[in-house]
């Protein structure tokens, strides 16, 4: 049963995605959605199914947009490509942060990654030559492009949904196969118990270092899109604050849970939609909430349902005992 | 590059000092939580924001520096205490993460609680009357709040000390941070120590807000860098020690001065930088004890 709803987890996510923007307010908004989602997924990766709390990710999400701007703006590679420029880059640097990052754990390896983001942030910030310093890189734009006779326009926010979401296809596909392999088996392995997964004979090291350049690539690949999405990158992106959103969006939808960072991208963007309208002071009241959620819902609230499902599954009579 | 005379080198390396002085405070701080609790405070740079725009205030409404430096304290402390009670208080038990998760939300609601009191922008600042001015150090005039920053900070570190190693109550916390059960089952209520610790914790880092805030200027994102700082200096020097604290503290404000002084394009990113040599020689950090990190 387990296994055939873990078959069935990427096309039912696709699936909900595809029609997401249909219900949503406007289109904007749901593309942000989709490419945060994607960044709380990549941080999912380490943070909920591996058990390492990085407090540096907005590095790789900056990493992936800025890199796939420069590529575009200063070497006219075409659009596709600079997305794995960006991508690629990213997961350079989550190699390098990531070797010096793991030689801590716990508390500390949160410590360590978010002094390292904060070299990057200064770093991007300085390069003004490149980077375009406090101002952010600018004028990144699409070109159209021809795809099998089909013409894709950027301009149009649903073709643009449609185009991010085969990328954040392709991305989730990936992640369920890295979770359903022997692989992701001594990810949670070393979740629930590093010592134990060292014991028996796993390479704890290199398992913890592959899962952050894997999930750094992720989030540069969101970068690399929402480049694309907002034809600039802000320096921002770099920021704390950034590594801090893909915290919290792990941890409101659900860490560990497939679904759940989509759930809590979602949540905090409504959320941020919602509060600007009434108070500039909207941050106090996310802060308010993730508070709450830490203290009395630390599943999440996918995890929280998903919960109540297999509760109610177990307790009807359905169900073999 | 101006001609660097040995009297300019030590003079920067005295401003350096006077830097690393206020990290010192700030990673004893940290220290000090974490020693006791294994809670890593991320709301530690908040509490110094609060500490800087409290001392701003006071020092506007009373017209005195030096009761600003009493009250400050005494409301972060609270307000820490006050944070421990409700909010971390029944996390204990639950893993290391979640103390963290919750100081990081509470970071967060400190940061837009002070921009509704105070507005956005920040409050501007001005060395208090008394210590405007240069002392001639030996070397050469030096700025005398800088050279009261070194002592204030001194001061504390001391006092912390001499509380920590010589009353009865600091025999209860060393004792305490190491097998809290024990000394629970010899009649000392643990939950009233974790309190007073993590309010003492919070009471140094406003404190050190409030003696930071003429040099460093006050506005309500002030904190993230100096939690950022703060933990290169905690991850340099090796958490829970306070001879690491201090000579870390000293290590990281002579570095950044130093480098602004060579290469200031490049001062932001040298504190970093020592970290990540730190951590490839020595990942437990210079005095840490190699069991912390595993």
């Amino acid at each position: 049963m387990n296994r055939q709803f873990h078959r069935l987890r990427v096309p039912a996510v696709l699936a909900f995605l595809t029609l997401f923007p249909l219900v949503m307010p406007y289109q904007a908004l749901a593309v942000n959605i989709l490419i945060f989602g994607l960044y709380a997924v990549g941080f999912n990766l380490l943070f909920g199914y591996t058990g390492m709390l990085s407090f540096g990710h907005a590095a790789f999400f900056g990493i992936g947009g800025y890199l796939t701007g420069i590529a575009m703006l200063d070497f006219a590679v075409p659009w596709p490509l600079a997305i794995l420029a960006g991508v690629l880059c990213a997961m350079l640097g989550g190699g390098v942060i990531g070797f010096l990052a793991i030689r801590t754990r716990g508390i500390y390896f949160s410590m360590v990654t978010l002094a390292l983001g904060q070299i990057v942030y200064y770093g991007f910030y300085k390069a003004e030559g490149w980077t375009g310093g406090e101002n952010g890189l600018r004028g990144i734009t699409v070109a159209p492009l021809h795809l099998l006779g089909i013409p894709i326009d950027f301009l149009n926010p649903l073709t643009k949904y449609y185009v991010i979401l085969i990328f954040v296809g392709i991305a989730l596909w990936f992640v369920s196969r890295v979770l359903n392999s022997p692989f992701g088996a001594v990810m949670e392995a070393i979740r629930e118990n590093e010592k134990r997964a060292a014991a028996c004979g796993y390479d704890v090291v290199r398992t913890k270092l592959l899962v952050f350049v894997l999930s750094a690539g992720l989030c540069g690949l969101a970068g690399a899109l929402r480049a694309l999405h907002l034809s600039i990158v802000p320096i921002d992106s770099l920021h704390y604050l950034q590594s801090g959103q893909a915290v919290m969006m792990c941890l409101l939808g659900g860490m560990g849970t497939f679904f759940g960072p989509f759930v809590g991208a979602a949540v905090y963007l409504l959320l941020e939609d919602t509060l600007t309208n009434l108070t500039s002071h909207w941050m106090g009241a996310v802060g308010i909430i993730f508070m709450l959620c830490v203290i009395f819902f630390p599943k999440g609230i996918w995890g929280s349902v998903l919960d109540w499902i297999e509760g109610w599954v177990v307790r009807s009579p359905w169900h073999p005992r | 590059m101006a001609d660097l005379s040995p009297q300019l080198l030590a003079l920067q390396l005295v401003t350096g000092l006077s830097l690393g002085a206020v990290y010192a405070l700030l990673a004893i701080g940290l220290s000090l939580i974490f020693g006791m609790m294994g809670v890593v405070n991320f709301a530690h740079g908040a509490f110094f924001m609060v500490g800087a725009f409290l001392g701003v205030y006071f020092l506007g409404m009373t017209g005195s520096f030096w009761l600003g430096l009493v009250i400050v304290p005494l409301v972060t402390g609270l307000l820490g205490m006050v944070t421990e009670r409700l909010f971390v208080r029944p996390l204990y038990g639950r893993g290391v993460d979640y103390p963290l998760l919750l100081t990081f939300g509470l970071s967060y609601v400190l940061i837009e609680g002070i921009r509704m009191l105070f507005g956005i922008e920040g409050l501007p600042t001005a060395t208090p009357v008394q210590l405007r001015g240069a002392v001639n150090i030996g070397i050469g005039l030096f700025p005398l709040y800088r050279l009261f920053l070194i002592g204030a900070a001194a001061t504390v570190i001391f006092g912390l000390w001499l509380f920590v190693e010589k009353t009865r109550y600091g025999l209860i916390i060393r004792a305490g941070s190491r097998t809290p059960d024990m000394v629970r089952v010899l009649g000392v209520n643990m939950s009233r120590i974790w309190l007073i610790v993590f309010g003492l914790g919070t009471a140094i880092a406003g404190l050190s807000g409030a003696l930071a805030a003429p040099i460093r200027g006050v506005n309500p994102e002030m904190g993230i860098p100096v939690l950022a700082e703060s933990f290169v200096v905690t991850v340099v020097g090796g958490l829970g020690s306070l001879l690491g604290a201090v000579t870390a503290g000293l290590l990281v404000g002579v570095v950044y001065s130093m480098t602004s002084l060579f290469a200031p394009d490049f001062a932001d990113l040298s504190v970093f930088v020592l970290m990540a040599v730190v951590l490839l020689i020595k990942p437990q950090g210079l005095f840490g004890k190699s069991g912390y990190m595993g």
